[in-house]
């Protein structure tokens, strides 16, 4: 076998795409073509859909793809964490049945893990899944589910023992969304959107072949998907953007992109806008103020040095080297910018800041930046957890006492619902 | 932009800090710290020698071995890390600076292969009584006098200007002001009528000196009333490894105070086991990868040229000051009442926080410029 290296890739994947790309594919068609060649996650195994390429030469394909404009595979959404996660813990039969349909798009995903009772203890879940003849029946209630409107398959997380301590008592689920037990309301939020759903089970069933990973698992198969969820929350997330360009499969790729980005279009509001900061001390005067200008920089100087941070493990991560520490920090540094750049958007808009919608500075961005912000620090984790992994995985703090996990979970206080 | 050292890069460091903590462990800085001269020249001749120290960033042209501010900023964060005490800032960083953007060729030739053999030990002198390191703010004279100049005045906050032998002086010409009229001179550093006396200083580790000119013979460096760019570039290089010498000392802090907490017992269990230090310790450790960030990507701004790096050199000496304080305040907060006593080692790296955080202007005037070279 020849050796793998940045221009052997680049060269095959260039001659490929010469040879196969063509915006007036369907979209579909197209990316059951990338799943084919493997060009479209070339990162995965040889065996699924990809081409066993080392992490470090996935940007070379990236790269060939933005060069001559190719749509590549379904990126957006949890459906990516539900492939990470079946290629970790899956079995043949799910592989075959749900990662080339993910790599396409053609099945949308949700992620049922927090619950009214549990957020940041996940691993307190008290949905239950019970085996009753040949198959499992789920009640229980899940919170914070975004697209679980739209969903086809749905992560589950849900206790099969209750006599078990709390992490050996859980079993990880593909649940079908589209059958009568399970009901979706949407979850206002405080900045008026409802991003989010509940999600109301009852005698749902799961066959026992979209049982993940074994019984009494279900934990170690969460950690999975979380991981995966956290690296792709280091600030370095490429937003979905669609192209402008005509041609058939570019017009299917918008149409994807708008729904799926449907409940993340004030996401960017969440982090706080930092890119809006110096044009608006500018407009408003608040620019000169010297108190203003310090707030200022400090946000700027936050914001700059995170994004380094995010590079330079990202370099670390391409050169195939253990990423040092900067690589659990991204999600802590977004929360403390966000917040701070609320600050000073009060700050740089004053008066104004009093009002909202139509009433308010950019048509009602700067209001929403303000609502939206408090969620930085408690989506996907709050600051509070991610102090604790950061303590515990990177400094190699000891854990606190625990008072749940060495008895029967059936023993352990916990809140009751409703 | 390089986001990554190369591998000969991180063996340099390791080789350099396996040396240092060997050559300057605690016990030696105390020892040091507390003669007048604040280091001694045999000590720090070997140590030189071996490493090529002083030569690192000369080009080859003049005796030097022709690296940038990646590898200056490695040794100087493994020196604020070691806190070693040494002329090494003020020679390597502050007098090469200005001699290399100032001086003329024939001045490089004359000047640089002693400093890169670490023969001679340089300073530059530019702050005066006020304590600011803008080029405007000088009062210091030259008067032309015979071939040469003379000086008059005073300089202040000059980094081992008590014991340097080459003074790089900031001065200007009679009736000039603002940034006209500036030149550069040459002082011996046993000039007669040059009174030199050694400050007091809050930290023990980095020795300053008072410096009064009356009528001091000196050289011209570099062109005539041309030396504010070269000054004001010298200055950001300063900005620069300096943020760079502080990252090394906050990891330092950081990383004492955190074995320190996994050692402590209270209430019958390790102190590390609370969440409140947990909170901190991650807090610690994000400031400190930010302010390290910040510090490499400054030094690769100036190695690669970047238009921007007045404005990224004050991001990171910002960063790293804020930073770097604020490691100590937490790294003594850990440690308890024993972080309080002198017998204690965290002081020490306290005392160089404070003293860096200040040194060539503090965070509020590093945002300051910052916002005025990047968002103006």
């Amino acid at each position: 076998m020849s050796e793998v290296n940045e221009a052997t890739v680049r060269a095959e994947v260039r001659a490929w795409l010469e040879a196969n790309w063509d915006p007036e594919l369907g979209l579909i068609e197209w990316r059951n073509r990338l799943a084919e060649s493997g060009w479209g996650a070339p990162h995965w195994p040889s065996a699924w859909h990809g081409r066993d390429l080392p992490a470090g030469l996935v940007p070379v394909v990236e790269e060939e793809f933005k060069r001559i404009g190719a749509v590549g595979v379904a990126k957006a959404g949890i459906r990516v964490l539900a492939a990470a996660t079946i290629l970790t813990h899956g079995t043949d039969m799910q592989k075959e049945k749900f990662l080339r349909r993910s790599l396409t798009g053609e099945d949308t995903w949700c992620q049922l893990f927090s619950e009214p009772g549990s957020g940041s203890d996940v691993a307190g879940a008290v949905t239950r899944a019970d085996l009753r003849g040949n198959h499992w029946v789920i009640n229980g209630q899940k919170v914070w589910t975004t697209s679980a409107h739209k969903a086809d398959w749905g992560l589950l997380l849900a206790r099969t023992d209750w006599d078990k301590p709390k992490h050996a008592g859980l079993s990880y689920f593909i649940l079908d969304m589209k059958q009568p037990g399970v009901t979706v309301h949407p979850l206002k939020q405080m900045n008026g959107h409802a991003s989010f759903n509940q999600v109301f089970i009852t005698d749902a069933v799961v066959p026992p072949e979209m049982l993940v990973g074994e019984v009494g698992q279900g934990w170690a198969v969460t950690t999975t998907t979380l991981m995966h969820e956290r690296r792709g929350a280091d600030g370095l997330r490429t937003w979905a953007q669609a192209s402008d360009r005509p041609g058939r499969c570019y017009e299917e790729e918008r149409a994807e992109i708008k729904t799926t980005m449907e409940p993340y279009k004030w996401y960017p509001q969440r982090a706080g806008r930092v890119d809006l900061i110096v044009q608006r001390a500018k407009q408003t005067g608040r620019f000169e103020d010297p108190v203003v200008r310090q707030e200022i920089a400090k946000v700027l100087i936050m914001s700059k040095a995170a994004e380094w941070t995010a590079r330079r493990a990202r370099a670390a991560q391409e050169q195939g080297r253990p990423q040092g520490p900067e690589g659990s920090l991204g999600k802590l540094a977004s929360s403390y910018i966000a917040r701070a750049a609320a600050r000073v958007h009060t700050q740089v808009t004053g008066a104004n800041a009093l009002l909202t919608g139509e009433d308010s500075p950019m048509g009602g961005v700067i209001a929403e930046i303000l609502v939206s912000v408090p969620a930085t620090s408690i989506a996907g984790g709050t600051d509070e957890i991610q102090h604790n992994i950061i303590a515990e995985r990177v400094l190699s703090m000891p854990k606190e006492p625990s008072v749940d996990t060495g008895k029967p979970f059936r023993d352990v206080p916990r809140n009751t619902v409703r | 932009m390089k986001f990554s050292f190369s591998g000969e890069q991180e063996e340099f460091r390791s080789n350099l800090r396996r040396l240092l903590a060997d050559v300057s462990p605690p016990k030696e800085v105390r020892r040091l710290m507390e003669t007048d001269a604040g280091w001694e020249r045999d000590g720090w001749r070997k140590l030189n020698e071996t490493l090529g120290l002083t030569a690192l960033r000369i080009p080859e042209a003049y005796g030097g071995h022709g690296f940038g501010f990646g590898e200056l900023g490695i040794v100087l964060e493994e020196m604020g890390r070691a806190l070693l005490c040494a002329p090494y800032f003020a020679t390597a960083v502050l007098a090469t600076g200005a001699i290399i953007n100032a001086g003329t060729e024939a001045q490089k030739q004359a000047l640089l292969p002693d400093i890169a053999l670490g023969e001679t030990i340089a300073t530059l002198a530019c702050a005066e009584d006020d304590g600011l390191w803008e080029a405007a703010a000088t009062t210091l004279m030259a008067t032309p006098s015979g071939s040469g100049y003379r000086l008059d005045g005073h300089k202040s906050f000059v980094l081992d200007g008590h014991t340097a032998d080459t003074i790089v002086v900031l001065a200007r010409a009679p009736g000039s002001s603002g940034e006209t009229g500036l030149s550069f001179f040459t002082v011996r550093g046993d000039a007669s009528r040059l009174e030199r006396r050694l400050l007091k200083t809050m930290d023990p580790t980095r020795k300053l000196a008072r410096l009064a000119f009356s009528g001091v013979e000196a050289a011209l460096l570099g062109e005539e009333g041309a030396a504010a760019a070269p000054f004001g570039r010298t200055i950001i290089e300063a900005a620069v490894c300096l943020a760079n010498e502080m990252v090394g000392g906050a990891e330092r802090l950081r990383e004492d105070a955190l074995a320190y907490a996994k050692m402590r017992m209270q209430f019958g269990r390790q102190i590390a086991s609370f969440q409140s230090m947990k909170h901190t310790a991650a807090d610690m450790l994000l400031d400190v990868e930010l302010a390290k960030s910040a510090a490499y990507y400054a030094a690769a701004a100036l190695d690669d040229g970047d238009a921007d790096v007045a404005a990224t050199a004050s991001l990171a000496k910002a960063c790293a000051s804020d930073t770097y304080m604020q490691t100590a305040i937490h790294a003594i907060q850990i440690h308890g009442g024993i972080g309080f006593t002198w017998d204690n080692d965290t002081h020490l790296w306290f005392k160089r926080a404070k003293s860096s955080e200040v040194l060539f202007g503090d965070a509020s005037y590093h945002r300051e410029q910052m916002m005025r070279h990047w968002a103006a």
